[in-house]
């Protein structure tokens, strides 16, 4: 950054030192909370709730609240839910996205600029403002109190995400490429499969990557769209059915915590490089 | 092999004496590009058949986009648009849930802008979007700054610093809930420890300490995005730019304010804008750890719609409430696209 070839060793030294000094008080902040969700998961709720014992204490460790989640309450089928969802509304997002991008990217027809930009504008919708009438949309389709629901609307904000992506993505394709499939007589479709996309292989698997994360993330639509408890995502699984009016059993939160963070924990430690690229795909290519 | 032949055949359709449209022409180096433009509205000649008419149709590159375009305007359509209209209309009448309501004018508003909750919840999205976003803005910057300048562990830094915004804020809330707990929270017990405060703070007790606990967590999750995006947008600055500038003697300050700063702004604009319409519009955070308590004090649009609209039934008000800030929201996103498009230009 401030880094200027020609400095002396010293002063770059220098510099390195302080920027790992400023990173402390970061990994401090962020990382806090990950500790105190694993450290209380495992706690028993014996010396949870000992005012003379330390909260950072751990003298014994128990699965009780693990054993108290699989057993008592019904977060195998949650997982389930919301692995299906985010399964589904991604796929549906990425198929949608690729034939959107590609034209928008691609093709010339009247009013694709417009479209273009109708895509980014819809992508900046919060869902925030369109919960309540999308209840009555979906309750309207039959489709409430299903996970069906999610996997429907989800694509409300996956795709415009997707197409934008995706679009910035197939610009940065050469074009000869496609002439050439072309001349050796492939049609549009043809060309867009078995050419355009094994290319954009990494384009795909960053918004694929990202759409994922935010299907299994998301909230609001899971906790409006969706009552009963067999249809319930993780996330609203959790803080729904497991907090009872102010009683709340931090044990087994913590844990029913740590287990719906972990695949996107693990998805994303995989495939970082493509989460990151999708996560700025908006903001630098924007 | 058809659209070949096809478009073999296709020069009797381009009408004769019809002037080229000359930069399309010369910028079309594909043989096969369609002519579409040209001959939109001239009748093809007699030669062709119903069935190639059929073919050409579907193989013009304007119908093609359309057809791949279908599925996403469908989905805005149905899902965005219809949605939207259906609120708008709704925010003009008494409706509650079950009923069809009846056409009010403008009460939902003028009801809303006299009740005290209501101006509360507007006053504290100002401050929890300003205060949240200026801070994530600030410490974004600082965070950047200090992962492009090492070596070591970069990468790995990067990930692990990035994870708050990775996990579904739902949960990462229901922890922040646990640690601001007044007898067994943990930052009670730091705070007691080290002597800040003789018996640690009540976290979510005053509307004024709630909502600043609900901006350090909005803060607390949303830094890493500032920091991750702008990171990539310092990898992007030449490294002679600062040799430049330092051989013209500009400090480490002004190579910030000169250098740095001016090849972020697109970035940071960006970044700010996404921002600024996710905090304004949050819900988890307040929903979770102060369901916008105490005494409906803490409330953002989105929280203060849902126990309006859902909680309540007042769906007519509720759709009122988010659609309040509609203005804003375009004033927002038209900004934007003119900055962008200022940009590309």
């Amino acid at each position: 950054m401030w880094q200027v070839a020609g400095m002396n060793g010293w002063n770059r030294r220098a510099y390195s030192v302080m920027a790992y000094l400023v990173l402390v008080p970061f990994l401090l902040f962020n990382l806090f909370p990950f500790v105190w969700i694993a450290l209380t998961s495992v706690k028993p709720n014996k010396d949870m709730y000992d005012a003379a014992l330390s909260p950072f204490a751990l003298p014994r460790i128990t699965l009780e609240h693990f054993r108290f989640l699989f057993t008592k309450i019904s977060v195998l089928v949650w997982l389930r839910n919301s692995v299906i969802v985010a399964l589904g509304a991604t796929g549906i997002s990425l198929a949608v996205g690729i034939l959107a991008g590609y034209s928008l990217a691609r093709l010339r027809f009247r009013g694709s600029t417009w479209m273009a930009t109708g895509v980014f504008v819809t992508y900046l919708v919060p869902p925030a403002m369109m919960f309540i009438p999308l209840a009555h949309v979906v309750r309207a389709l039959g489709l409430g109190n299903s996970i069906l629901a999610l996997i429907v609307t989800y694509p409300t904000f996956l795709i415009p995400f997707c197409s934008w992506m995706l679009m910035g993505y197939f610009k940065t394709i050469p074009k000869e490429i496609e002439e050439c499939a072309m001349i050796d007589g492939c049609g549009r479709i043809r060309t867009l499969v078995r050419i355009v996309l094994p290319v954009s292989l990494p384009g795909l698997v960053s918004a694929g990557i990202f759409a994922f994360t935010l299907s299994w993330n998301e909230f609001l639509y899971a906790l409006t769209f969706i009552q009963s408890e067999a249809s319930k995502t993780l996330p609203v699984g959790v803080v729904e059915q497991l907090v009872m009016g102010d009683v709340f059993f931090w044990g087994p939160l913590m844990a029913a915590a740590l287990l719906g963070s972990l695949p996107v924990v693990i998805v994303y430690m995989f495939f970082q490089r493509y989460f990151v690229a999708g996560m700025t795909a908006g903001a630098v290519k924007g | 092999m058809r659209g070949k032949e096809f478009r073999q055949q296709t020069p009797p359709l381009e009408p004769v004496g019809t002037p080229k449209n000359g930069k399309m022409a010369s910028e079309d180096t594909s043989v096969f590009r369609n002519r579409t433009d040209d001959t939109r509205g001239n009748p093809p000649p007699a030669v062709v058949t119903v069935g190639e008419r059929f073919q050409i149709f579907f193989h013009r590159e304007e119908t093609v986009a359309y057809l791949m375009m279908f599925p996403i305007i469908v989905l805005v359509l149905g899902l965005l648009a219809y949605p939207f209209i259906l609120a708008v209309a709704w925010s003009f009448t008494d409706k509650v849930i079950g009923l069809s309501g009846k056409f009010i004018d403008l009460n939902n508003f003028i009801q809303l802008s006299k009740s005290s909750i209501f101006r509360q919840t507007v006053q504290n999205a100002v401050i929890y979007c300003v205060v949240s976003v200026a801070l994530k803005i600030t410490l974004g910057i600082v965070m950047a700054l200090a992962l492009n300048q090492i070596g070591w562990f970069r990468s790995f830094l990067r990930g692990i610093l990035l994870l708050p915004w990775v996990i579904p804020s739902a949960l990462s809330c229901l922890v922040w809930l646990w640690m601001f707990n007044d007898m067994f929270g943990v930052l009670n017990y730091i705070l007691r420890a080290t002597g800040i405060s003789e018996e640690g703070f009540l976290w979510l007790a005053s509307p004024e300490m709630a909502l600043t606990s609900v901006i350090i967590v909005n803060v607390w999750r949303g830094t890493p995005f500032f920091g991750i995006a702008l990171l990539g947008g310092l990898q992007t600055i030449p490294e002679e730019v600062y040799e430049a500038a330092a051989i013209d003697g500009a400090g480490a300050c002004r190579r910030f304010l000169h250098v740095t700063l001016p090849y972020l702004r697109s970035v940071l604009a960006v970044v700010t804008l996404f921002s600024t319409i996710w905090t304004f519009f949050d819900f988890e955070v307040v929903y979770i750890i102060t369901r916008g308590g105490p005494m409906n004090s803490t409330h953002l649009f989105a929280t203060l719609a849902y126990q309006t609209g859902l909680i309540a039934g007042r769906l007519g008000e509720a759709a009122a409430i988010s659609l309040y800030l509609f203005p804003v929201l375009v004033v927002m996103i038209y900004l934007q696209l003119l900055y962008l498009h200022r940009a590309e230009a």
